[in-house]
């Protein structure tokens, strides 16, 4: 089938097998930064933006993205540099394979605050689907904190029985 | 000759933005030894950093050709079985297939996909298809095809009749039981003293026994008894197991692979495909992730015999389903503990004995089963006797492989969970039980092969741990309202740094035209750094910017020779060897120099950017050459040579990181969850080679141990098929369940490291399993001893 669609700024036509994978087609696009980890929804390192919005490539079907505007980390390869610098000075990458997830779910989360300051409790929370075996997450985190602005010394215990209790 | 630096390095600046933990101060208890690393001890951002960061394609599945062919595995689904036939004419069928190979093709000489070195010490039992399939998941045949769909497709036609076989699956009934899981021949054991018995069962058994037990036995006032089970996890790196292979120029096979292991792989392939180790070139890219999986070889094989049967690049990539459930986890064990104490505490004998399970082949299982009493035992050096004995059986589950700690972390969780018991029944707090019983510096560790601990600070990681967590201040265990209830636990982890008179690292170090070096390595960066770190030890000697170095990752057929990235050796061995390298390239820089200023070698000084000898005076020098210069005259005019330096290390001590780790828990009375709201690390590393690096080591080891310990679980159905097969049935801890994980470093100074630097990367395992463990015993009454330690075990008891 023909499907068109905006990768990371220029229309694209192509011809798929119907069952295709937005993950498969992005990948085929040369698209290299998209990973799949798991198949299954649960590791975010196939994060890509459809229309803005943050979205499981491996999850979604390709044909879903006809007409539609389609970003990945090629496509943002100068916005996302802020946050590259405040990962890499944590050594918070580490193996990197998770990395392009994380950085497109951090962006889009950017966006959405439109310059508010979240709390960590709101980071987590939107990040909590972004696995990371590598760093423990405490790394990334601080690079958020220094990204997004956010206090640099964010009582972590406290923040845990904030989340707690917003819980019960 | 030192005196005269004035670098602007990166790394000063990167130190700006660096932030610690909140409100923890560093503790460096050998300042005086390192005061003076300019390129050490510094948060140096790793080199690849930029480019994983912009999503550059750089892993394997990223540069496989556009053209190679997709191989897809038929698995068996039966536990054990041996196939009476198989039936590929329909999948041969089926347009855009090119191959299926099964065990009727492949060379019958037996191997391991243990990386290891010769010998090999776990057992050759399997081929690369074997008419006996062994657990669910065992290969049966390869299907290799133009793409994806058709490679797929032509797997569910691969008509497969199997002979049921009866499957023996709880390890505590695999000795003697009547199903032999290898009773094949072929088998072939390349290592005496594992004292194997496969008729039996048994891959491997033993142990050791230092002092009178049944003495030590009588001395004690209070034992405790118990028997602890921690069962196999998946290691879960983000990239799953991936290669591709073909045949180059000469007709030689080349894998490309996510591989810890290069040099391994290279004799793995070799014997598989009975061809000489020279027709195998294996290239390791970037890594997304290991923590021992890719010790083991996995798909290598695999790719490499269908490339050479087939003339044709081939590719394959394991789906996470795939690397769940027919790659390799951590060994289950079972080890019973018997702890001998007097009332006041002093810990006078401890009996170990270890179960391990190492599924259906014998990758790792003789060696990591040792860590389970080798690298705890040692902790309580100054018992009067020990004993350790261990065996190792086949069962037909998934095999076992390395997995970050290497039996270290299991046997660990048995003795401190034992040694806080043992607290806990004394009424002692369990910090000073064990700062009255452990290891101290210049003592001899029988259990540790004889070896004399030259640096420890453990008693003041205890005391830095207890400092940050509040120990004195919160208690034990405290109410906070709500049927919750808040608290402590302890426990403290070792480890080694490299394999004993095993383990060799070398490297090539190369002055350039330009005036920059180039350190070609056989260590294998996983995402761990080490190709930035290798290189701060270079900057460290070469006294120049990390920039100046460039590191060069493993392609066996130009890297020297290197074990690999595992056993904690890489910044141990491989920065030894490393520092050796540049020293050595210093004095022929020297050398080089003197000669063609006519002076004594031992007049030339180098300062990392000028090369001079200096007036007596202090006045002008007699001679000066800047690097660039003198890098570019070493290959000018006609004659000369590009500077090299080769230095290999070998592994005649394996110095034990230490750490002390103390969670704090919030347990719901009502319903069993358990929560860490806190974790805080100690660790002494000996030096800090990268001190965010090291960091992020000491964080994410502990959230691994986290995960085992509340929610990873490898589980099996009655019939033998692993139920957890994707990240919605085994767990990993996310975001929401790690809120705290705070870590400081007291080093130790290790005179036989390079700079004084031990290991970080798998002592920082091995402590959350027990801490929390006896975190929940305070909080709710009971100890749990079979992980993970889930809400109905806590509510219910085991």
């Amino acid at each position: 089938m023909n499907i068109s669609f905006v990768l990371n700024g220029k229309r694209v036509g192509c011809d798929i097998v119907p069952d295709t994978s937005l993950f498969e087609l992005l990948r085929s696009q040369g698209c290299m930064s998209v990973k799949c980890g798991c198949e299954t929804s649960d590791c975010g390192l196939c994060t890509v933006w459809v229309d803005g919005v943050p979205t499981l490539s491996c999850s979604v079907i390709a044909a879903r993205v006809d007409g539609h505007d389609v970003t990945t980390l090629e496509g943002l390869q100068r916005e996302s540099h802020a946050f590259a610098v405040c990962m890499a000075e944590e050594g918070a990458e580490q193996c990197g394979f998770c990395s392009p997830g994380l950085i497109m779910t951090v962006l889009a989360f950017e966006r959405e605050l439109a310059g508010r300051v979240p709390t960590e409790d709101e980071v987590r929370r939107y990040l909590a689907g972004n696995l990371c075996r590598c760093t423990g997450y405490m790394s990334q985190m601080r690079a958020i904190r220094r990204y997004l602005g956010m206090p640099r010394e964010a009582a972590a215990v406290l923040d845990a029985s904030i989340e707690k209790e917003g819980v019960a | 000759m030192n005196g005269n630096r004035s670098h602007a390095v990166s790394a000063d600046d990167a130190r700006d933005v660096h932030c610690d933990a909140p409100g923890i101060p560093t503790c460096d208890i050998a300042p005086e030894r390192t005061r003076d690393l300019k390129y050490l001890s510094q948060p140096v951002v790793k080199k690849d950093a930029y480019a994983l960061l912009a999503g550059k394609p750089l892993y394997t599945a990223d540069i496989a050709p556009a053209d190679a062919l997709v191989m897809k595995i038929v698995h068996s689904p039966h536990a054990h079985a041996r196939i009476r036939s198989i039936d590929t004419s329909r999948a041969l069928k089926v347009p855009g297939v090119v191959a299926v190979f099964t065990y009727h093709d492949v060379p019958q000489t037996r191997f391991s996909l243990a990386g290891q070195s010769n010998p090999v010490a776990s057992p050759y039992d399997r081929l690369i298809l074997d008419p006996v399939v062994r657990y669910v998941g065992d290969e049966v045949a390869l299907v290799v095809a133009e793409n994806d769909r058709a490679a797929e497709r032509a797997c569910r036609l691969v008509r497969v009749d199997y002979e049921v076989l009866p499957a023996v699956l709880d390890f505590t009934q695999a000795v003697d039981n009547p199903v032999v899981v290898h009773d094949e021949d072929g088998y072939t054991v390349n290592a005496g003293w594992i004292n194997n018995e496969r008729k039996r069962n048994i891959c491997a058994q033993g142990g050791s026994a230092f002092g009178d037990l049944d003495d030590a036995f009588e001395q004690a006032e209070v034992v405790i008894d118990r028997t602890y089970h921690t069962k196999a996890n998946a290691q879960a790196m983000m990239e799953t197991f991936r290669s591709f292979a073909y045949t180059d120029a000469y007709g030689r096979i080349v894998c490309v692979s996510s591989t810890q292991v290069p040099f391994h792989i290279r004799r793995m392939i070799s014997t598989a495909l009975e061809i000489p180790p020279s027709q195998v070139r294996v290239v390791k890219p970037r890594i997304g992730g290991g923590f021992g999986a890719k010790q083991s070889g996995c798909l290598e094989v695999f790719a490499a015999f269908a490339a050479s049967r087939l003339g044709r690049p081939v590719k394959i990539i394991y789906s996470r389903e795939e690397t769940f459930t027919a790659s390799n986890s951590r060994h289950e064990m079972q080890m019973h503990v018997r702890l001998g104490a007097r009332r006041d505490g002093t810990i006078v004998a401890i009996d170990l004995e270890t179960l391990s399970n190492t599924g259906a082949y014998g990758e790792h299982g003789p060696t990591t089963v040792g860590l389970s009493g080798h690298k705890s035992l040692p902790l309580y050096n100054r018992a009067l006797a020990t004993r350790f004995g261990f065996t190792v059986v086949y069962t037909n589950t998934m095999p076992a492989g390395a997995y970050r700690g290497y039996g270290a972390t299991q046997g660990l969780f048995a003795l401190e969970s034992a040694v806080n018991e043992l607290a806990d029944e004394l009424g002692m707090d369990p910090c000073d039980l064990r700062l009255r019983n452990l290891v101290r510096e210049g003592e001899v560790m029988p259990q540790f092969d004889g070896q004399t601990l030259n640096s420890c600070s453990l008693d003041r990681c205890i005391r830095r741990a207890q400092e940050m967590i509040g120990w004195h201040e919160k208690g034990l265990v405290r109410e906070v309202g709500q049927g919750r209830v808040r608290a402590l636990g302890v426990a403290l982890a070792m480890q080694g740094s490299c394999i004993l008179n095993v383990d060799i690292g070398s490297v090539d170090l190369r002055l350039e035209e330009g005036g920059f070096y180039v350190l070609s390595i056989g260590a294998t960066d996983m995402g761990t750094g080490c190709d930035t770190i290798l290189a701060q030890f270079a900057a460290e000697v070469l006294e120049c910017p990390v920039e100046r170095i460039v590191t060069r990752g493993v392609d066996t057929d130009v890297s020297p020779y290197d074990t690999g990235s595992y056993a904690s050796s890489t910044t141990y061995i491989t920065g030894a060897a490393t520092i050796k390298a540049a020293r050595a390239l210093r004095e022929k820089m020297a050398l080089t120099a003197a000669g063609r200023w006519g002076v004594d070698a031992s007049d030339v000084c180098f300062d990392g950017e000028r090369l001079f000898v200096p007036a007596p005076n202090g006045g002008a020098p007699l001679h000066e050459t800047d690097l660039a210069a003198f890098a570019n005259a070493c290959v000018a005019g006609g004659e000369g040579d590009a500077l090299t330096a080769h230095a290999a290390q070998g592994a005649e001590a394996s110095p034990p990181p230490f750490m002390a780790g103390i969670a704090e828990v919030e347990v719901d009375r009502a319903t069993g969850e358990v929560r860490v709201v806190d974790y805080v690390g100690v660790v002494d590393c000996g030096t800090v080679a990268n001190s965010n690096l090291a960091r992020v080591q000491a964080e994410g080891g502990i959230a691994q141990g986290i995960g085992m310990a509340l929610t990873e679980d490898v589980q099996y159905s009655p019939a033998g098929r692993m139920r957890t097969r994707s990240f919605m049935t085994y767990r990993l801890p996310t975001r929401l369940d790690v809120p705290s994980i705070r870590v400081d470093f007291v080093p130790s100074y290790e005179t036989t490291g390079p700079f004084g630097a031990k290991s970080i990367g798998e002592v920082v395992i091995n402590t959350p399993a027990p801490a929390i463990a006896s975190a929940v015993a305070h909080a709710c009454g009971h100890q749990v001893r079979e992980l993970p330690i889930t809400a109905e075990k806590v509510l219910h008891g085991e």
